[in-house]
C-alpha cells in the first residue's frame, strides 16, 4: 500500500497502458495465468492484502465470470460439441476461449484497478498538471468538481425529502427519480457556477501559476514501470515458449 | 445598480448597506473582477481598483461569499488556503509560510491535512478568509460572510476579520444586514439606493444617529431598534404530534438524547441549541421525513383523521403534505417548477384538486406573500427573501395543520424577517396551526417560543 502511495499517480496510468497493450495481443490461458500469478507474488511482497485487492477490483470479479460464460455459450463452435441449446453451443473451442477471456479480464483489469482506484484526486491532479503537463485550468477545474460530488450527495438526500414533504412522491419510481435528478442537476449547475466565481475570486485562470505541492518522478516510478514491463514480458515469453501464444489478429 | 459614485481610500473599512436589490453584491463582484462578461449584463461608467479595471488585476482584491459551502475549493485545509497563492504564481517556498500565517490570523487551528468537508460553517468562512489574506490583497471584500452562521460562528468570523484588518491594514468592504455585528470593525457606512447610487455616506455613528429609522424600515438590522411582532396567543389546542423518548439521526446513529415533546394546535414550539445538536434532524423526524432511531413519533387522531398509520414516516407523500408541511433550510432544494405560480400549484395538482380550486388557492397565497408580481418568474432567479417566502407558500398550499420550519429567518433582512415571523405567528394564532421552528435566532425564540425545546450536543 505504502509503496503505491509513494509513486507519482501518473505513473500507474502510464504503466497500465504499457502493460495492457501487449497483454491484449494474445488470447490464451497461459499468459493470463502467468501474469495473475506474478501479480499475486508482487502484491504479497509489497503488502497489498487480498481484502484491498477485492475491494478495489470487485467489479471485475463480477465482469470476468460473465464474459467467460457468454464466451462459453456463444463463441464460434469448434472441436467436440458438448452441449447445445438453441443458439448456445458449448464446444472444446468455447471452453478454451471462456477460460482465456475470463482470466485475461482479470489479468489486465485487477492490477490496473488496484493501482488506480483510491488515488487521491489532489495528488493525481498535481501529477497530471506538473508531470504529464496537461493544461492546469482543465485539471484544477476537474479537481474542484470532484469535491462537489460529496456535496451533491447531501443535496440529493435533501431533494428527496423535500419532494416527499411536498406530496410529490406518489408517482412511479422512474418518473420520481427523473424529476429528482433534474432538480439535482439544477442545484449542481448553480453550485458549479458559484464554485467558478469563488475560484476566479482567488485569482484562478491566469497564464502562469506555481504549485504548492511538488509532484515529481523518482526511482520508485522507474521501478513500477520496469516491474510492469517484466510481468508482461514474462507472461508473453512463457506463453510463446509453451506454444500457446494465440494472437488476436489470427482470428478466433 | 446605476449611477453610483463612490471613492474608497486605502485602509478604509466600509460597511455597505441597502435594501434588497440595491446592488450591494453586484458592486462587490465588480470590485472583485468576477462580474462576468458582456453576455451577462451591461456595464456603464468606470470602476477602478488601484487605478485599473479589477478584472485586469487578479489578486488585488479578495472576495468571501455568503454561502460557506461555495467558498471551499479544495479538499484539504492547507491546499485550499494555498490555492490563491498558486494562482498568483507565488514561489513554493513562500506559499506554505503564508498559509500558516493566514490560518493563524483567522484563528483556525486545524491540521493542514484536515478535510474541508469536516468543517463547521464558521470554520469554513474563516478558511475562506485565510485563503483570501494569504494572497495579500489590498482590498478584502466580504459578501454577507456571517448571514448563514449561528451566533458562535458569527462572532468567530467577525473577530477574525477585525484582527486581519488591524494586522494587514487592508481596505475592507463588507455587505451585511446585521449592523451591530460590524459596527466595531468598520469606520464608514455607505447606504445604497436601488438604481440611484449612494443614498447616505458617513461615519457609523453619524449614519446610525440620523438614519436609523429609515434604514430599519428598509430592512437593515439597526442596533437599538428591536423587532416586534404582536401575538394574539390563544389557549393551546389538542396535541397533534407526540414524540416519546425520541432519538433522531441518520443511518441509525442518534444525534441527540431522548426527547419527549408534544406538538399542539395553536402553539409554536421553538427548537434551539448549538450547532450539531441535532435540531434539524429532530425536526425532519417530527415531520415524518426521517425514521426515528429510537422511540416514536405518533400522530394523534386529531391530525391523522382518515390516515391509517400512527407514525407519520409511514404515510404516503400526499397524506403527509396535507397534514405536516416542512420548510427546508435551503429553499432551492424544494423547488420543482420553472415558474413561481406552478411551484405553488405543484403540490395541489398532485393532490388532484380541480383547476379552479388550484388557481384560487395559488392566487390567494401569492397575494398574501407578496409574490403576485413574480408569478411568471423562475423560482431560482428570486432573491433569498423571495425564495424563502415562496417555499413557505408552497408548503402552505395544501393547508397542513402542522408546519415545521428549519431556520426560517436565516440570512434574512429585517423586513423579510418581520413578514415571515408575522406570517408564522398568524398561522398559530389565527388559524390554530401547530408550528415547530428550528432556530438560532434569539428574536424568533422570544416572539414564537410558546414552548422552547433546547437540545444539547449528544
Amino acid at each position: 500500500m505504502k509503496a503505491l502511495e509513494r509513486v507519482n499517480p501518473v505513473t500507474p496510468i502510464l504503466a497500465a497502458v504499457l502493460y495492457s497493450i501487449p497483454m491484449l495481443l494474445t488470447i490464451d490461458v497461459v499468459s493470463a495465468a502467468v501474469a495473475l500469478a506474478a501479480w499475486a507474488i508482487v502484491f504479497a511482497s509489497v503488502g497489498i492484502g487480498p481484502r484491498t485487492v477485492v475491494r478495489r477490483s470487485w467489479p471485475l470479479l463480477v465482469a470476468a465470470p460473465l464474459s467467460a460464460v457468454s464466451m462459453l455459450l456463444y463463441a464460434e463452435p469448434a472441436g467436440r460439441i458438448h452441449a447445445q441449446v438453441w443458439l448456445a453451443v458449448i464446444s472444446d473451442r468455447s471452453i478454451e476461449l471462456a477460460l482465456a477471456i475470463g482470466l485475461r479480464v482479470l489479468a489486465v483489469g485487477v492490477p490496473t484497478l488496484v493501482a488506480l482506484v483510491g488515488v487521491d484526486p489532489t495528488r493525481l491532479a498535481d501529477g497530471l498538471a506538473q508531470v504529464a503537463r496537461l493544461p492546469h485550468r482543465f485539471v484544477l477545474a476537474a479537481l474542484a468538481g470532484t469535491r462537489l460530488f460529496g456535496v451533491l450527495g447531501e443535496d440529493w438526500r435533501q431533494i428527496s425529502l423535500a419532494r416527499r414533504a411536498r406530496g410529490l412522491g406518489d408517482t412511479g419510481v422512474v418518473r420520481r427519480s427523473l424529476q429528482a435528478a433534474f432538480a439535482l442537476l439544477v442545484v449542481a449547475l448553480r453550485r458549479g457556477g458559484t464554485l467558478a466565481t469563488a475560484m476566479e475570486a482567488r485569482g484562478f485562470g491566469g497564464p502562469e501559476r506555481t504549485w504548492a505541492r511538488p509532484s515529481t518522478l523518482g526511482w520508485r516510478d522507474a521501478v513500477l514501470v520496469l516491474l510492469v514491463a517484466l510481468v508482461a514480458a514474462t507472461a508473453l515469453g512463457v506463453s510463446l515458449a509453451a506454444g500457446s501464444f494465440s494472437p488476436v489478429w489470427e482470428g478466433a | 445598480m446605476a449611477g453610483l459614485d463612490l471613492d474608497v481610500e486605502p485602509g478604509e473599512r466600509v460597511l455597505l448597506l441597502g435594501p434588497s436589490g440595491a446592488g450591494k453584491s453586484t458592486l462587490l463582484s465588480a470590485l472583485a473582477g468576477v462580474l462576468g462578461g458582456d453576455e451577462e449584463g451591461e456595464e456603464t461608467g468606470e470602476l477602478l481598483v488601484d487605478g485599473a479595471h479589477p478584472a485586469s488585476r487578479r489578486g488585488l482584491a479578495g472576495l468571501v461569499l455568503q454561502d460557506p459551502q461555495a467558498n471551499t475549493i479544495m479538499s484539504r485545509v492547507g491546499d485550499d488556503v494555498a490555492f490563491g497563492c498558486e494562482n498568483l504564481a507565488v514561489p513554493r517556498d513562500e506559499i506554505w509560510p503564508r498559509v500558516l500565517d493566514a490560518l493563524g490570523a483567522v484563528g483556525l487551528d486545524v491540521d493542514l491535512d484536515r478535510s474541508t468537508a469536516a468543517l463547521s460553517g464558521g470554520q469554513r468562512q474563516r478558511l475562506a478568509l485565510a485563503g483570501v489574506i494569504a494572497m495579500r490583497p489590498g482590498l478584502i471584500l466580504l459578501d454577507e460572510p456571517t448571514a448563514n452562521l449561528d451566533p458562535v460562528g458569527v462572532a468567530e468570523v467577525r473577530d477574525a476579520v477585525a484582527r486581519v484588518a488591524a494586522d494587514t491594514g487592508a481596505t475592507l468592504v463588507v455587505v451585511e444586514h446585521r449592523v451591530d455585528t460590524w459596527i466595531p470593525v468598520v469606520d464608514r457606512v455607505v447606504v445604497l439606493e436601488p438604481g440611484a447610487g449612494v443614498a447616505v455616506d458617513g461615519s457609523p455613528h453619524a449614519v446610525l444617529e440620523v438614519h436609523a429609522e429609515p434604514l430599519a424600515v428598509g430592512g437593515v438590522w439597526v442596533p437599538g431598534i428591536p423587532v416586534e411582532v404582536d401575538r394574539a396567543r390563544r389557549a393551546a389546542g389538542p396535541a397533534l404530534l407526540v414524540a416519546e423518548t425520541l432519538r433522531s439521526g441518520r443511518a441509525g446513529e442518534a444525534v441527540h438524547e431522548p426527547v419527549d415533546v408534544e406538538v399542539r394546535a395553536g402553539e409554536a414550539l421553538v427548537v434551539t441549541g448549538p450547532n450539531g445538536a441535532g435540531k434539524s434532524t429532530l425536526a425532519l423526524t417530527l415531520a415524518g421525513l426521517l425514521p426515528p432511531v429510537a422511540g416514536a413519533v405518533r400522530a394523534t387522531t386529531a391530525l391523522r383523521g382518515g390516515a391509517a398509520a400512527e407514525a407519520p414516516i409511514r404515510w404516503r407523500p400526499k397524506q403527509l403534505a396535507t397534514r405536516i408541511g416542512t420548510v427546508f433550510q435551503q429553499p432551492e432544494h424544494q423547488f420543482v417548477a420553472a415558474r413561481v405560480r406552478d411551484e405553488v400549484a405543484a403540490g395541489l395538482r398532485a393532490l388532484g384538486r380541480s383547476d379552479a380550486a388550484v388557481s384560487e388557492r395559488v392566487d390567494a397565497l401569492l397575494a398574501a406573500l407578496r409574490l403576485a408580481h413574480l408569478a411568471d418568474v423562475n423560482p431560482f432567479t428570486l432573491s433569498g427573501g423571495e425564495q424563502r417566502r415562496l417555499s413557505v407558500a408552497t408548503v402552505l398550499a395544501p393547508a397542513p395543520r402542522v408546519m415545521v420550519l428549519d431556520e426560517p429567518t436565516f440570512g434574512q433582512d429585517r423586513r423579510t424577517w418581520q413578514e415571515l415571523v408575522r406570517l408564522i405567528a398568524s398561522l398559530v394564532d389565527d388559524d390554530g396551526c401547530a408550528v415547530v421552528a428550528v432556530t438560532h435566532d434569539a428574536d424568533v425564540e422570544r416572539v414564537l417560543g410558546d414552548r422552547v425545546l433546547r437540545l444539547g450536543a449528544a
